[in-house]
């Protein structure tokens, strides 16, 4: 047994191993938290091709090509990515594989990082594709390894889900040998692959005898398990609820399950008859709960637990009214601390300007969409990656002559890539008025800064091929295209206005590095002789500056923080007594 | 530190951007090597921008749940005195902060809107035991702010029957050769001070 290596792995890192171990050759993925470290992890792996593509759809694709000629592949993306690939995922629930074929869907219960709490087990059940659901990072390497085995075994394409608390928890994982395989090669199928109305016809017909087969399957798999323990409770639970429960419950009889589509329904029925009173604990939606009633089984599920957020001990424990031991404290309403725009990112300067000019800005996802809160409040809508674009051409067209001299669309570089591109081409081509405004920080900056093709770099690091935004404009048949500095207030305020003064599609992309990827400036300083504690620097929303009481005088002074101050300079041009100084003037001036 | 379950649970809160995750990851991978069971929980994303972050670690013989229970941790170790003051719930009867006497005003206080909270350490102390560490101060002392977070796992390493190997070991494999010697430097000074104020 102490022969096993062992390793502390995140969940994501453990998939990653697993994927190496389990033979596989491809992988593709567009980051997008809490999935993003799987690539970046499979990246270290040189067996395995690994690429950065630009959505989640063409992830997929390309992954499908892969397994077209044979070849093991995996793909990762976020819930709501899985919206973007959910049109080939549907498809190839039809066609079946010929290399190993995984997705992995990392959903965010809690949405620590997401714009909604979707419940991606649903897909699995709506496209027709069996789901392995881990309960730590030893079982997110098994699962993964053992997933391109079953999809081969089965010729299905296969989820695996995780969830925020098994993708960025860590724990033991038990390593092993890497398993090659050779790529099959190519074989031509199309009554496979080119799903015509009369192939698709005879393949869905074969998914559903697929999934009996599955579900049959499911009965014996060894990771759906009974664990007897007291009989009077039975809990049936999957994914981290299990780990939750076994804490809560440790006295239990448990029903454990791995495979959670198709469900083991025998195994279900077995459990059930031998304890007295059911319970499912789940996170999220009542899947389980809802099959397993549909089954004429009664358990107890929703109506005690949660449906919205994510579960931990202590919820499942209130839900039971188990008695819990916080110490009480004595202070209530205690400040908040929301993220904030680091000091210095180069987007804060049109913020600002949007919120001087009481612009109405539609917006799109990634860290600039922290310019939405006070006191830059620079943001209006938020729905989806590229949906700046499209959202701020619809509200163009419906909302009339004043707002549309006020309406700027926000968004990111790596985003514009993702799927900005077909909103502004209907844009243009639909003879729309448009003022796109791209924060081109020359990263994926939420996501802890993967490239683009804005960036020219690939996966590992080599050179690509560059693609830049205004090249992108420009063939799209924008007509105003203009780089701006984003540091320069006066410039980026004079550039919006230009925008929005011209007649039609115009884009301007405003071109800084993220604080990330540059040497910090030195830190700025205030003279507080000058500074007469107006206030107006505090504006900008920049956590580096406060301001603080002065023994001297009655009037507050700024204060700029020198472990938090990049030096982008955005207050000095802000403030009008010449007060906040560079280090080298402030000696200049000595 | 042991209790009734044998497992230890630890909190280490603060401000994304201080070294919280790397703390954790320090303080697992020595849970590991002196050979216990471990599991840890944080988030990445939009969270770390400048916002409160919060990581569970928790060792013993088995680990199943990796976040921790509401008044079930044995430490909190804050980086940040009103991340203390806001994770304070997490704290067992008798548990120990350890707190970094370091305040960051959130934006809402920067603003004016909100005030930061007087006298946290007196409102913890009603809480729990709590040992306030100058880790801003000794870290500037030993010419680099950055690594106050070892500092403040050197002061928590005190209370933990580690043998010292372990965490050479741990500190070793997550920190970059190049700064390895300062952070072992700064994990000592961290040590020491504890067994200053504690004995």
């Amino acid at each position: 047994m102490d022969n096993i290596e062992k390793k502390i792995m995140s969940g994501n890192e453990a998939v990653a191993r697993g994927a190496w171990e389990g033979g596989c050759h491809f992988a593709a993925a567009y980051p997008g938290t809490p999935s993003t470290e799987i690539l970046e992890n499979i990246i270290k792996y040189p067996e395995i091709y690994a690429e950065w593509s630009v959505n989640e759809k063409v992830a997929l694709e390309v992954c499908a090509g892969a397994s077209f000629v044979g070849a093991r592949a995996i793909t990762a993306m976020k819930h709501v990515g899985l919206n973007v690939a959910a049109d080939p995922m549907f498809t190839l629930g039809y066609t079946g594989v010929t290399g190993g074929l995984v997705i992995v869907t990392c959903d965010d219960p809690g949405m620590w990082s997401s714009q909604n709490e979707q419940d991606n087990r649903h897909y699995a059940r709506h496209a027709k594709i069996p789901m392995l659901e881990p309960s730590d990072s030893n079982e997110a390497k098994i699962f993964t390894k053992m997933a391109f085995d079953i999809s081969e075994e089965f010729d299905t394409v296969f989820l695996l889900r995780l969830t925020t608390r098994i993708s960025h928890s860590s724990g033991i994982v038990e390593i092993g040998p890497r398993k090659e395989i050779p790529v099959k090669g190519y074989i031509k199928d199309i009554k496979k692959r080119l799903v015509l109305p009369a192939h698709a016809r005879v393949l869905h017909r074969i998914v559903e005898e697929r999934m009996k087969k599955i579900a049959e399957y499911s009965e014996s798999f060894s990771y759906n398990r009974i664990e007897w323990g007291d009989r009077g409770l039975g809990i049936i639970s999957s994914g981290i609820a299990y780990m939750y429960a076994k804490e809560v419950f440790p006295e239990a009889s448990f029903l454990k399950l791995s495979l959670t589509h198709p469900l083991p329904k025998n195994l279900i029925k077995r459990f059930a008859r031998g304890v007295k009173k059911l319970l499912v604990i789940e996170e999220g939606d009542p899947i389980l709960e809802q099959e397993i009633k549909a089954m004429g089984i009664e358990v107890v599920g929703k109506e005690r637990i949660p449906l919205c957020g994510e579960l931990d001990p202590t919820i499942i424990k209130k839900s039971f009214n188990k008695r819990i031991q916080r110490p009480k404290i004595m202070v209530e309403n205690i400040p908040e601390r929301p993220p904030v725009l680091c000091p210095g990112c180069p987007e804060r300067g049109v913020f600002y300007v949007i919120n001087k000019l009481k612009l109405v800005a539609t917006g799109d996802i990634g860290c600039y969409t922290l310019g939405a809160l006070p006191p830059l409040n620079a943001m209006d809508t938020c729905i989806c990656m590229g949906a700046s674009v499209t959202n701020a051409y619809g509200m163009d067209r419906a909302g009339g002559e004043d707002l549309s001299k006020k309406l700027v669309a926000v968004i990111g570089d790596s985003t514009f890539f993702h799927m900005g591109i077909p909103g502004l081409i209907n844009a243009v081509y639909n003879k729309g008025n448009l003022n796109l405004l791209i924060l081109d920080n020359l990263t994926t900056a939420m996501t802890g800064h993967q490239p683009h093709p804005g960036t020219g770099k690939l996966a590992h690091g080599e050179e690509g091929k560059r693609i830049l935004p205004e090249d992108v404009a420009r063939g799209c048949g924008v007509e105003f295209v203009k780089i701006v500095d984003p540091l320069n207030l006066r410039e980026v305020e004079q550039s919006i206005k230009e925008a929005l003064n011209f007649e039609g599609v115009a884009v301007l992309v405003f071109r800084s590095p993220c604080i990330f990827l540059k040497k910090p400036e030195p830190y700025l300083i205030v003279d507080i002789e000058k500074c007469n504690g107006c206030k107006l620097c505090l504006r900008l929303g920049c956590p580096a500056i406060t301001v603080k009481r002065i023994e001297s005088r009655e009037k507050p002074a700024a204060y700029i923080e020198p472990t938090l101050c990049n030096g982008c300079g955005l207050c000095i041009q802000l403030c009008l007594h010449g007060a906040i100084l560079k280090q080298s003037s402030q000696e200049e001036l000595e | 530190m042991k209790k009734d379950d044998g497992i230890t649970n630890i909190i280490i809160c603060g401000v994304g951007g201080q070294g919280i995750l790397l703390s954790s990851d320090i303080l697992c991978s020595a849970a590991f090597c002196a050979g216990y069971d471990v599991k840890k929980s944080e988030i990445h994303g939009m969270a770390q921008r400048g916002g409160s972050v919060i990581s569970h670690v928790r060792f013993g013989k088995k680990v199943y749940s990796p976040l921790i229970e509401e008044g079930k941790a044995d430490f909190i170790l804050a980086f940040e005195k009103l991340e203390a003051l806001r994770y304070a719930y997490f704290l067992k009867k008798n548990g120990i902060f350890i707190v970094n006497d370091l305040q960051l005003p959130p934006m809402s206080v920067l603003t004016g809107e909100r005030e930061y909270p007087e006298n946290i350490t007196g409102i913890l102390s009603k809480i729990g035991t709590v040992d306030v560490i100058p880790a801003q101060e000794i870290a500037l002392n030993l010419g680099n702010v950055r690594i106050a977070n070892v500092v403040l796992l050197g002061s928590l390493a005190r209370y933990l029957n580690f043998p010292l190997e372990v965490w050479y070991t741990a500190i070793k494999e997550n920190v970059k050769q190049k700064y390895l010697d300062l952070n072992l430097h700064g994990f000592e000074k961290g040590r020491k001070f504890c067994e200053k104020v504690g004995d």
